[in-house]
C-alpha cells in the first residue's frame, strides 16, 4: 500500500506559504479605451474650451518645432504631433507640487506644464542637456535612455511620502519604453512601495518603425499593471477631456495613499520618429489617413461644433486659440533665431560640485586654447564650424 | 541575484589569513560570509579590536543618526544586516524605512536613489557584490554621473553606492570582481576605496557626506581585518577624499597601490627589507579624484614605481597610474613604470584564484625587475639597454 493509498494519510492542501497577494480584479483595465467626446456625456464646456486651446497651441508647437528643425535651429526634433491631448492631459492633471517626468517627445507636456519653450528645447537645440532648472520647474530632465526615468519618479515620490509631502510624481513613457527593463523594475518598486506615481504609457504604435505587435503580446499594455499589483487604466489617447479625467483620478487617488496607476492612452504619432527618420519604410498612408480622422485636435473641434461652442453667435473659441498659437510660434521662432549663449569653459563647471585637480588642468588648457583662437581671430565661443556641418546637425539624437 | 552562493570555505579562510590583513595586529575572522554579525556581537564581548566591517556599520550609523535625509538601501540589508553584516541593526535602530530591503534589482535600486536624491535625500546604496552590481550600471553612467552637469548643477547625486568587490574570500563566479575600472572611465563620479579600518570609516562618512556621487568600493577580504587604533567610542576622521595616504616610507622605489593590495605591498615591503630595498608604499585611498601630488612626489623621490592591483592589467586602473607617473616623473625615473595586476582573464574559480590575485612574490618580482644594475639588459640580450640607466639618478639616492 502507497501512502497515498492509506486512509486519511493525504490531504491536498496548497504550499503552506502561500496566498494570494492581492486580488488582481480590481486591477484590470478596461475593455476598450475609455472616451468621453463624441459620447454624449456630460461635460464641463469651459473645460473643454481650455482643451481644445492646449490642443491647438500645441499643435502649432510641434508644427513650429519641425520647422525650426529643417531651418537648422534644432538638432533634431521628436514630433509630438497627434498626441497633443495626452501631453496636454498629462501637464493638466497635476497639482503645482507634483512632479512630471518627461521623455524627449514630451516637450509639450513640459511647455503645457509652464517651462518656457525655448528652455524645454534646449537639449534639443543641443545648447545644453537641459535648459531649466528641473526642481523650479517640477519637471525632471527630458529624459533619452527610455525608461530609465520612471525609477526616478518611483524614488522621488517615495521620499516625498518619506518627508511627509503629498507630491505625486507623474512619469511618461512610450510603448516601446515598456519593453524595457527600468519599466518593469519601477513599476515593481512603486507597487512594493505603494509610492504616489502615475506611470503614463502613450502608445503611440511605433517604436521608431517597430509596430506594437512586434513589442508586446499583452493583451494591452495597461494589462501589464496586473502582474506587479498596480491598477491599470485603458483611455483613448486622443480624446482630450477622457485623458485629463483618468490622469486626474489616478493622481488624485495617488495623492490620497491609494497606491501607483499605470495608464495607457493609445494614440497615433502622426509624423515619423524624427525629422530624420523616414516613416513611409514602416507603415502606409492609408494607417495614417485613419488616425488623421481620429486625430485629438479634429475630436475636439466635432465636439465643440456640435455643441455650437466654436466660432459663430458671437464666439471665436476657435479665431482666439489660432492667434494664440500663433503669437506663441512668432516668438518662439524669434527666439530661437538668436544664436544660444555657448561658454565652453562652463563643460568643467558642473561635473563635480568642486572641481578635481585633472579637471582643472582640462579647463585650463581648454581656456588657452579659446584664448589662443580669439588672439588669431577666431569667435572663441567654441562654436567650432565642424560640429556644425558634420555633427550636432546630423545626428539621429533621441 | 543570489545571496547565498557566496559562503566561504574553510580553505578560503585559510587562504584569508594568509593575506595578513593591514589593519589588526589578529587576521580576520575564520568565519564565512555568514558569520561576521555574529562576530561582531561576540567581539564587543571581548573586546577585540574592531574589524572594517564593524568601521563601516559604525560609519552608517552615524550617518543616519545625524542627518535625516540619509537613508540606506539595498538587498537585505534590514532584518538580516545585509550578507556581510555591514547594515547589523540599523533597521531595528532607524526602521525600515531609513534602512530599506528592496525588491531585487539593482538598476531600480539606483534608479529609485537618483529620484529621492533629486527630492534632497542622500541614498546609501547598497549592491550586493560587485558582480550584481552591473545590472545598475546605465543608471549609473546615463543619470548618477550625468545629473548634476546635465542640470548646470539644480540636481546633485549625493549617492553613495557601496560595493564589496575584488577576491580572496573563496568565493564562486561573480562574487570577486575588481570593477573599479569601469567606475575609473565614467566622468562625474568619485571612486573611493579604504584599505583601513580608520579610512573605512573615515571614508565612507566623507563620501555620504559628500554632493557628489561616491563609488565606495569596500575590499570584500579586508571586512574582518582589525585595527587596535580605532573603536566605535572614538572614530577618526580623516582628510577630505582625494588624498592618498603614504603607509610606509621608503628610499628605494614607490609601490602605488589601493584597497585589498595594500596589505600585499606592506607585506611585500617587509619582505623586500631583508634585501636591503626600502620600499614606500602609497595607499591611494581614492582612484577618482586622483591624488597626483602625493604619487608625484613619492615616484620623484623613490625613482622608481610599480602599481599594485587585482583587476585585470590590460586597460586597468594600472595602466592610467602608470602612464600618469611617466608624464609626470619621466626625468626622475630609473625603469619603467612596471604593473602588477591580475591576468586578463575573468575571474578565475575559488580553487584556483590564488593564482590570479598579484601576491608578495609577484610584487617581489617586480621590484626586481626594476633595472637596478647599471649594467642591466634584458635577456634575449637583443637591446642594449644598460647604457642608458643609472644616468638620470637625480631622482633618488642608494641606487645599487
Amino acid at each position: 500500500m502507497t501512502v497515498i493509498e492509506q486512509a486519511g494519510a493525504y490531504r491536498p492542501a496548497p504550499p503552506p506559504a502561500w496566498r494570494p497577494l492581492c486580488d488582481p480584479a480590481p486591477l484590470l483595465p478596461e475593455e476598450e479605451p475609455h472616451r468621453l467626446l463624441g459620447t454624449g456625456a456630460e461635460l464641463d464646456e469651459g473645460l473643454l474650451v481650455r482643451l481644445y486651446e492646449q490642443v491647438v497651441l500645441g499643435r502649432r508647437f510641434n508644427e513650429q518645432a519641425t520647422a525650426l528643425t529643417k531651418q537648422g535651429r534644432l538638432a533634431v526634433y521628436p514630433s509630438s504631433a497627434g498626441q497633443e491631448a495626452a501631453q496636454v492631459g498629462a501637464a493638466l492633471a497635476l497639482g503645482e507640487r507634483d512632479w512630471l517626468f518627461p521623455s524627449y517627445r514630451d516637450t509639450l507636456a513640459a511647455v503645457a506644464r509652464g517651462l518656457d519653450p525655448v528652455a524645454v528645447l534646449s537639449l534639443l537645440r543641443g545648447d545644453w542637456h537641459s535648459g531649466y532648472d528641473p526642481k523650479a520647474a517640477r519637471v525632471a530632465p527630458l529624459c533619452t535612455p527610455l525608461a530609465t526615468q520612471l525609477p526616478h519618479a518611483v524614488g522621488l515620490a517615495h521620499a516625498a511620502r518619506l518627508k511627509g509631502d503629498d507630491v505625486v510624481a507623474l512619469a511618461m513613457v512610450g510603448d516601446g519604453g515598456t519593453s524595457e527593463g527600468d519599466f518593469h523594475e519601477a513599476l515593481n518598486f512603486a507597487s512594493v512601495w505603494r509610492a504616489p506615481v502615475v506611470f503614463l504609457v502613450q502608445n503611440n504604435g511605433f517604436a521608431i518603425s517597430v509596430p506594437l505587435a512586434k513589442q508586446s503580446a499583452a493583451p494591452s499594455l495597461a494589462h501589464k499593471a496586473v502582474g506587479y499589483g498596480l491598477r491599470g487604466r485603458l483611455v483613448d489617447g486622443n480624446d482630450a477631456p477622457a485623458v485629463l479625467e483618468v490622469l486626474t483620478e489616478s493622481v488624485e487617488r495617488a495623492r490620497e495613499g491609494g497606491g501607483p496607476t499605470l495608464v495607457e492612452a493609445v494614440t497615433y504619432r502622426l509624423e515619423a520618429h524624427t525629422n530624420a527618420d523616414d516613416a513611409t519604410r514602416y507603415r502606409s498612408g492609408s494607417e495614417v489617413s485613419a488616425w488623421r480622422e481620429h486625430d485629438p485636435l479634429a475630436l475636439l473641434e466635432r465636439e465643440l461644433g456640435a455643441r455650437g461652442l466654436l466660432d459663430g453667435a458671437g464666439a471665436r473659441v476657435a479665431a482666439d486659440a489660432e492667434e494664440a498659437a500663433e503669437r506663441m510660434a512668432s516668438g518662439l521662432r524669434e527666439r530661437m533665431r538668436e544664436e544660444p549663449e555657448l561658454d565652453p569653459a562652463a563643460l568643467f563647471d558642473h561635473v563635480f560640485a568642486d572641481g578635481t585637480a585633472q579637471l582643472r588642468e582640462q579647463s585650463a588648457q581648454l581656456r588657452a586654447e579659446l584664448a589662443a583662437a580669439a588672439e588669431d581671430g577666431g569667435t572663441g565661443d567654441g562654436s567650432a564650424e565642424p560640429l556644425k556641418d558634420g555633427g550636432a546637425r546630423e545626428r539621429e539624437g533621441a | 541575484m543570489s545571496t547565498a552562493t557566496s559562503g566561504a570555505s574553510p580553505a578560503a579562510a585559510a587562504r584569508q589569513d594568509a593575506q595578513r590583513p593591514y589593519a589588526g595586529g589578529e587576521s580576520g575572522s575564520t568565519g564565512g560570509v555568514d558569520a561576521p554579525g555574529g562576530e561582531q556581537r561576540s567581539a564587543a564581548r571581548s573586546r577585540k579590536p574592531a574589524t572594517m566591517a564593524q568601521a563601516l556599520n559604525r560609519a552608517l550609523h552615524d550617518a543616519l543618526a545625524e542627518d535625516p535625509d540619509v537613508l540606506v538601501l539595498g538587498e537585505d540589508v534590514g532584518t538580516l544586516g545585509g550578507v556581510f553584516r555591514v547594515t547589523d541593526g540599523l533597521a531595528a535602530q532607524f526602521g525600515a524605512e531609513r534602512c530599506a530591503d528592496t525588491p531585487l534589482a539593482e538598476a531600480g535600486i539606483l534608479g529609485t536613489a537618483v529620484g529621492m536624491a533629486m527630492y534632497g535625500m542622500r541614498p546609501v546604496v547598497e549592491m550586493q557584490f560587485d558582480a550584481f552590481a552591473y545590472p545598475a550600471f546605465e543608471q549609473l553612467v546615463s543619470h548618477v554621473a550625468r545629473m548634476r552637469n546635465r542640470t548646470r548643477g539644480a540636481l546633485p547625486m549625493p549617492i553613495t553606492v557601496r560595493v564589496p568587490y575584488g577576491g580572496g574570500i573563496g568565493g564562486v563566479e561573480h562574487h570577486s570582481d575588481s570593477s573599479e575600472a569601469y567606475y575609473m572611465a565614467t566622468p562625474g563620479l568619485h571612486v573611493v576605496t579604504p584599505a583601513t579600518v580608520e579610512d573605512a570609516y573615515g571614508l565612507l562618512r566623507e563620501s555620504i557626506a559628500s554632493d557628489d556621487p561616491v563609488i565606495f568600493l569596500e575590499p570584500k577580504r579586508l571586512y574582518w581585518g582589525r585595527s587596535a587604533d580605532w573603536s566605535p567610542e572614538r572614530p577618526a576622521p580623516v582628510p577630505g577624499i582625494g588624498r592618498a595616504a603614504v603607509r610606509r616610507s621608503g628610499t628605494s622605489a614607490t609601490l602605488i597601490t589601493y584597497g585589498p593590495s595594500v596589505p600585499v605591498c606592506l607585506a611585500a615591503a617587509e619582505a623586500a627589507r631583508e634585501d636591503g630595498l626600502e620600499l614606500e608604499v602609497v595607499d591611494l585611498r581614492s582612484l577618482v579624484p586622483f591624488d597626483e601630488e602625493t604619487v608625484t612626489a613619492s615616484v620623484r623621490r623613490t625613482g622608481r614605481a610599480v602599481v599594485v592591483h587585482e583587476s585585470a592589467g590590460f586597460a586597468g586602473p594600472g595602466a592610467e597610474l602608470a602612464a600618469r607617473v611617466s608624464e609626470r616623473c619621466f626625468h626622475y625615473l630609473e625603469a619603467p613604470v612596471l604593473r602588477v595586476a591580475g591576468f586578463d582573464i575573468p575571474y578565475p574559480p575559488p580553487m584556483l584564484e590564488r593564482h590570479h590575485l598579484p601576491d608578495v612574490e609577484r610584487v617581489l618580482d617586480a621590484v626586481a625587475r626594476l633595472q637596478w644594475e647599471s649594467d642591466w639588459v634584458p635577456e634575449d640580450g637583443t637591446v642594449g639597454g644598460g647604457s642608458t640607466v643609472g644616468v638620470a639618478g637625480r631622482g633618488r639616492g642608494g641606487a645599487r
